[in-house]
């Protein structure tokens, strides 16, 4: 468009202007981690790095996040592949709700699922374990949180959607012809199922699988809530204990940018090899238009199988979910849950008296819109310089665009600390502006890819269209472009603000006395050992995160059904 | 006796009767062509003789072999059918090689290696694809895809072939040629297709016999010439080649147009079935419409266009449009001349609500 304009005109503003907000919120944090992991007195130095990762503990958390995500990646995988194949692909009742049912857990934050299966399952307090031993006679406690196996079990039951989703979709969108072809060519159902059906959604499994060990990786909540008593730290969680712990010194700095940059690393492989397999994989097997492909007959299982969806959903998503409640309105944390011990003073208290979490919830829900709202603006700008402009060096900016996706949460935590606690002339440090600061880095990815999405189905011609008739660029850009991405927009801003309501990874490495957030006010009532009313809490916040859901799905729907 | 039958086949999609009691047989080596508009039943049919759909009512067999009978209650599941079948959208697996894609019925069935080897090649060298058998579909055009549909189809030597709009996907240019290697490549093996398609002139090329439906029921089965110059009904007329319908009065005086000149003679004598009516539709084909200074039926040409070979006119006659078709050579009356029509081949159809 504006490669002929030799002036200093509207592309080069816009183009600026994308490249200085990526470089300020995304590129100078992460280059300081490097730079403070490989540049010691003044001089390039790999084998302190080496010395600090031959450490036990850093050591130790590597591998643990190695074996967690890795396990939590099979687990979520299988698991949610085989839901999305029954809710696809046979005839199971009620698929249709059976399938928004497996997405709730998507919605729940999964460090309050952590804290609720520990308030069940803790091997000295959990009910669960109590129960077996006051009311079924056993010895000692029958289950153990505080293990890898917990710790997966728990994350599977919060990150196998991401396998659920993409499968599902695969499996939807897949021509059913493929398969017909196959089963006219003589192969049975079986046959099919093995040599097309998977084959062909594998780019999908694995493209879930990888999303689930990418977050997994990088996760905080978990690990943090359910490993630190039995002494099991990830990376990130290694990384919070540094900078907390010893107070900043310079050494747990140094282990904190390293720890970081294995993270940044693993995290880009991981990108990469996604985009490898969804590039070389991604078949075309959409077909127009066509029916429902052939379900496959349950006969006689379809009733257990129901029955089984419902215990799964029951196990994962109600039991904790009432546990929370429930333990939020205990008089004190242990006693039996029974009517007598129960009161509303642990929710009256949280939501008008006490100055600590009526802070967090404040705080939460202005980071979340404010963050929001900066980032959907700064990533539409740039979508648009990178999508629809031509301009010298959109190399570098769509380098620097792809940035975001490979920066995990604590990355970004431990970059702003080193960014903007006052070495720089700025000072944010224990504000709630270097949480804000952080959200936008860390949250760019979403409204780049939502603010992409919507500009690619703007085809140039609507804006040549516009010009033709006239319109100088800016009008274009208002009177075309703007109504057609703004769908594009308001998605951005609610995949934003709805997380941003929840967070934890980042907020828990940056909160200072009066600028905790929800999730880091939940974290550490937790870890005071004031289990009721950081249980209370985290149902407060269940109340407030699901029905921001419901209304946006609500808005969403009458949007775009007008 | 025909060697794939279908007798009162009937399919419901919960209220609707996607096909309503279809009797059709087709001989060994022969081309049925089902012709029809867009979800008129004729996908839904060859799926049910495919074995993808359930038959609600009727049978359906293959020599003396039933594949699926209401009254036996039997149905014979797809992979046991031994049918060939192409798909509109192709359905060539991605993530297979050509040469793997038109070798996969063969190794379903567990053929020996060596005779796996010799059938693919045949497959493949009579369908043109001998160069790219190590390629990805996706790296073929969509005819190249449709060949691939096509010779794995051909691979287990299927004595019945079900296309269904094979060639629909493609570009124009392709289709022409694809229906003729269809046709070479029935010649050679002798077997007999099924092809639904909603295009007439693909149907004429292809078939030896059309079966022409209409919202799931059969309106008539004949050879192309006799689908063409016998058409059973109005519709049959409308949906094979051009038409164009005059709506006449018929009264006291014999049959009369609105506004205009229909001289005694000129149209045919009405059947016996439309006497009595108070009006009726004279159909008659742009191409068998001849101009004529004096006399005939009177009109004025509204627009004449050119059409390369042709000329197409539009004819108003008495508020109604008329077309006539002449090749370039032979000489018109110019927009807006009065001229004189008469109708060589026209039909009489009773008439309907819209008219
Ligand atoms: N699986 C199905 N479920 C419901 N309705 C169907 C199904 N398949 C076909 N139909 C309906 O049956 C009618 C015939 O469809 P089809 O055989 O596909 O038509 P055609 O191939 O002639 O275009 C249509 O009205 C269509 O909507
Ligand atoms: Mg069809």
């Amino acid at each position: 468009m504006s490669a002929a304009a030799p002036r200093f005109g509207t592309a080069q503003v816009l183009f600026g202007l994308a490249v200085g907000i990526l470089v300020i919120f995304v590129a100078v944090p992460v280059l300081l981690i490097f730079f403070n992991a490989f540049w010691v007195n003044g001089a390039f130095n790999v084998a302190d790095v080496l010395k600090v990762l031959r450490q036990k503990d850093t050591y130790e958390a590597l591998l643990n996040s190695l074996v967690l995500a890795s396990g939590v990646t099979v687990t979520g995988t299988i698991v949610g592949t085989f839901f999305a194949w029954l809710v696809t692909r046979t005839d199971l009742p009620f698929k249709g709700a059976m399938k928004v049912l497996f997405l709730v857990p998507f919605m729940l934050p999964s460090f309050i699922g952590a804290l609720a299966w520990k308030m069940l399952l803790s091997p000295r307090s959990g009910y669960i374990n109590r129960f077996f031993q006051e009311v079924l006679g056993f010895d000692g406690p029958v289950f153990d949180i505080y293990t890898y196996g917990g710790i997966i079990g728990v994350e599977t039951m919060y990150l196998f959607p991401f396998v659920f989703i993409q499968v599902c979709g695969a499996l939807e969108r897949m021509d059913p012809t493929l398969e017909e072809s196959a089963r006219i060519s003589g192969a049975d159902l079986f046959t099919i199922t093995r040599r097309i059906t998977i084959p062909l959604v594998l780019p999908s499994i694995l493209s879930g699988a990888l999303l689930i060990m990418l977050y997994s990786m990088a996760h905080f909540g978990t690990v943090a809530v359910l490993g630190i008593e039995a002494g099991i730290y990830n990376i990130p969680t290694l990384i919070y204990e540094k900078i907390h712990q010893s107070a900043g010194s310079f050494d747990s700095i140094r282990t904190g940018t390293v720890l970081a940059t294995v993270l940044v690393v693993t995290a880009a492989f991981i990108l990469w090899l996604q985009n490898r397999v969804l590039s070389r994989g991604r078949y075309q097997i959409i077909a127009g238009k066509s029916f429902r492909p052939t379900e496959l007959k349950l006969r006689g299982l379809r009733y257990p199988l129901l029955a089984f969806c419902l215990a799964y959903i029951a196990f994962t998503i109600v039991l904790p979910t009432v546990t929370i409640f429930l333990v939020g309105g205990l008089k004190t944390y242990g006693l039996p849950l029974a009517a007598e011990n129960f009161t509303w003073g642990n929710y009256r208290h949280i939501l008008f008296e006490w100055q600590l979490t009526r802070d967090a919830i404040w705080n939460s829900i202005t980071l979340g819109l404010a963050a929001a709202l900066i980032t959907m603006f700064a990533g539409v700008i740039i979508s648009y310089v990178i999508v629809k402009m031509k301009v010298r060096g959109k190399g570098i900016l769509e380098f620097l665009g792809m940035l975001p996706f490979s920066v995990p949460g604590s990355v970004i935590a431990l970059g702003v600390i080193l960014a903007w606690s006052g070495k720089f002339g700025v000072n944010l440090y224990n504000t709630v502006w270097i949480i804000l600061v952080a959200y936008i880095a860390r949250y760019m990815a979403f409204s780049l890819k939502a603010n992409s999405a919507a500009l690619e189905q703007v085809h140039d011609s609507l804006v040549e269209a516009a010009r033709a008739s006239g319109a100088t660029m800016w009008q274009a850009l208002r009177d075309v472009v703007v109504p057609l991405v703004r769908p594009g927009m308001l998605a951005a801003f609610f995949l934003i603000f709805l997380p941003a309501l929840r967070e934890l990874t980042v907020s828990v490495l940056l909160y200072g006395p009066t600028s905790r957030t929800i999730g880091v006010a939940i974290y550490t009532l937790n870890e005071d050992g004031e289990t009721v009313y950081s249980a209370a809490l985290a149902g407060i916040a269940l109340v407030i995160i699901v029905t921001g859901e419901v209304v946006i799905k609500r808005f969403f729907k009458t949007a775009s059904g007008s | 006796m025909g060697y794939v039958t279908l007798s009162q086949v009937t399919k419901r999609f919960g209220g609707v009767t996607a096909v309503d009691r279809l009797d059709v047989e087709v001989d060994q080596g022969e081309c049925l062509a089902m012709l029809g508009p867009s979800g008129c039943g004729k996908t839904t049919t060859l799926r049910m003789v495919a074995g993808f759909e359930d038959i609600d009512e009727g049978e359906i067999r293959v020599g003396d072999r039933v594949l699926s009978s209401k009254r036996g209650n039997y149905y014979l599941p797809p992979e046991k059918r031994n049918f060939g079948m192409v798909f509109q959208a192709f359905a060539v697996w991605p993530h297979l090689t050509v040469l793997e894609n038109v070798a996969f019925p063969l190794r379903i069935r567990r053929l020996p290696a060596a005779e796996i080897e010799q059938r693919t090649r045949e497959a493949l060298t009579h369908t043109n694809l001998l160069g790219v058998a190590h390629s990805r579909p996706d790296d073929l055009s969509g005819g190249g895809k449709q060949r691939v549909a096509l010779a794995r189809a051909l691979a287990i030597r299927p004595d019945v072939m079900l296309l269904d709009e094979p060639l629909s996907s493609l570009d124009p240019h392709f289709r022409e040629e694809m229906r003729f290697e269809i046709k070479d490549l029935q010649r050679r093996f002798g077997f007999s297709i099924l092809y639904v398609t909603h295009d007439q002139s693909e149907a004429m090329a292809l078939s030896d016999r059309i079966l022409v439906m209409r919202a799931g029921v059969v309106q008539q089965v004949g050879a192309p010439t006799e689908v063409y110059r016998n058409p059973a009904n109005r519709f049959v007329f409308a949906f094979v080649g051009l038409s164009s319908f005059l709506r006449v009065r018929l009264g006291e005086g014999g049959p009369a147009v609105d506004g205009a000149d229909l001289p005694a003679g000129l149209c045919p004598p009405l059947p016996a079935e439309l006497s009595g009516a108070p009006q009726a539709v004279l159909a008659t084909r742009p191409s068998e419409v001849d101009f004529v200074a004096e006399g005939g039926l009177r009109g004025v040409v509204r627009r004449r266009s050119y059409l390369g070979e042709m000329v197409d006119y539009q004819v108003e006659v008495g508020g109604q449009d008329v077309r006539v078709q002449k090749t370039r050579h032979e000489p018109g009356p110019a927009p807006g001349e009065a001229c004189g029509l008469l109708l060589r081949a026209a039909r009489w159809y009773a008439a309907d609500e819209s008219d």
